[in-house]
């Protein structure tokens, strides 16, 4: 799985922002994750716990905000939230649909102490 | 004293502003860049070589194998195929990502070739998060994966210009109903392209090699 790789990503933008703000740690972070991206938490949790060990960031709380998926039909305007399966358009049946949210994947805000 | 920091920053935008690198070189070279994703077996190498052979009379190709052991068996075939290619070993990695891309794109004549063909590695869920900078994604699924793929992977499908459905030589050996699997892409991705070819026989390819033609046209304005 690619989590490693993202997660270093997530370390390397929080101790900018630390390092920029002159924080003493990082204490939070807040992750907004979308239905869609494909991140699985646990495992962001699993590489994080060893890679923060020695950096700012040591000890920081992961809280992961989770965005659901919401699909916006082309044919109709019907905007729904997509359960756990793919489905088309419940109003009028069309597959012309267009994602409106749940690719989020960023890191929105860190709490340091200074 | 603490207190909360704003960032808003995208994760993967490391990744993103080096894969914007990667198309400003690609650009620079007037090559065309082109992302092939599929689960191990699908074809991909297979694919690769008969666009090689359809388009070696009228354009001069470069391909990068990505793989996550230390092999040379796709990169051979192309070699052999009169075409340069540039092996990357990701280290176990399950998926290409825009640096290991950079590098490959050091080791490639790029003023030599119209075409680069990124054959990634064969995964089906890693390789969507992370852009490499080429011009446009292609997936390659196979009749023997089952129609049910585009329900369970959705997110490699969504990104994607082309879906090529190979070994349809398979098809009356298998139970693969055509219609829920192109359902499942017309939820996720209505604009995609559609080939449903076969590389042992050779069907279906025209089609693929006169959409792709069209393709490259379209980005290299002559
Ligand atoms: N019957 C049939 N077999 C095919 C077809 N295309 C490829 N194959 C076979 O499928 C196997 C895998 O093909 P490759 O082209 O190596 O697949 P790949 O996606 O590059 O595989 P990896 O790089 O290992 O992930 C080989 O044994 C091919 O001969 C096809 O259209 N029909
Ligand atoms: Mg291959
Ligand atoms: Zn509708």
């Amino acid at each position: 799985m690619h989590e490693l790789p993202i997660t270093e990503n997530i370390l390397d933008i929080a101790v900018t922002y630390a390092q920029q703000a002159s924080a003493k740690r990082v204490t939070a972070l807040h992750l907004v994750v979308g239905q869609l991206s494909s991140i699985v938490d646990d495992s962001i949790q699993f590489y994080w716990d060893i890679i923060s060990k020695d950096t700012l960031c040591a000890g920081a709380t992961l809280h992961f905000e989770r965005i659901p998926a919401r699909l916006e039909c082309q044919e109709c305007g019907h905007t729904y939230t997509l359960s756990r399966e793919l489905m088309v358009c419940p109003q009028c049946g069309s597959a012309r649909l267009k994602v409106i949210a749940g690719e989020e994947f960023r890191l929105e805000s860190i709490e340091v102490e200074t | 004293m603490s207190k909360i920091v704003p960032v808003v920053q995208e994760i993967m935008s490391a990744n993103d502003s080096l894969a914007a690198q990667n198309r400003a070189k690609l650009d620079a070279a007037q090559v065309v860049g082109m992302n092939i994703m599929a689960s191990p077996g699908a074809g991909k190498t297979s694919t690769i070589l008969r666009t090689i052979e359809a388009l070696a009379a009228d354009y001069r190709l470069g391909v990068v194998e990505g793989d996550t052991a230390n092999v040379t068996i796709d990169a051979d075939k192309v070699l052999a195929a009169g075409m340069p290619a540039v092996q990357i070993n990701t280290g176990g990695n399950c998926h290409l990502d825009a640096v290991m891309l950079s590098g490959a794109l050091a080791q490639m004549p790029l003023d030599e070739i119209e075409l680069l063909i990124v054959e990634n590695v064969g995964n089906l869920i890693c390789p969507a998060s992370f852009t490499l900078g080429t011009h446009f994604n292609v997936v390659i699924a196979s009749v023997p994966e089952g129609d049910d793929k585009p329900y369970k992977y959705p997110n490699i499908y969504r990104g994607i210009d082309a879906l090529i459905l190979n070994k349809m030589d398979l098809l009356p050996y298998i139970d693969f109903d055509l219609a829920y699997f192109r359902q499942g892409i017309e939820i996720l991705n209505p604009e995609a392209a559609f080939f449903p070819i076969s590389c042992k026989t050779g069907e279906g390819v025209a089609e693929w090699i006169e959409w792709l033609k069209v393709r490259m046209a379209s980005l290299r304005p002559a």
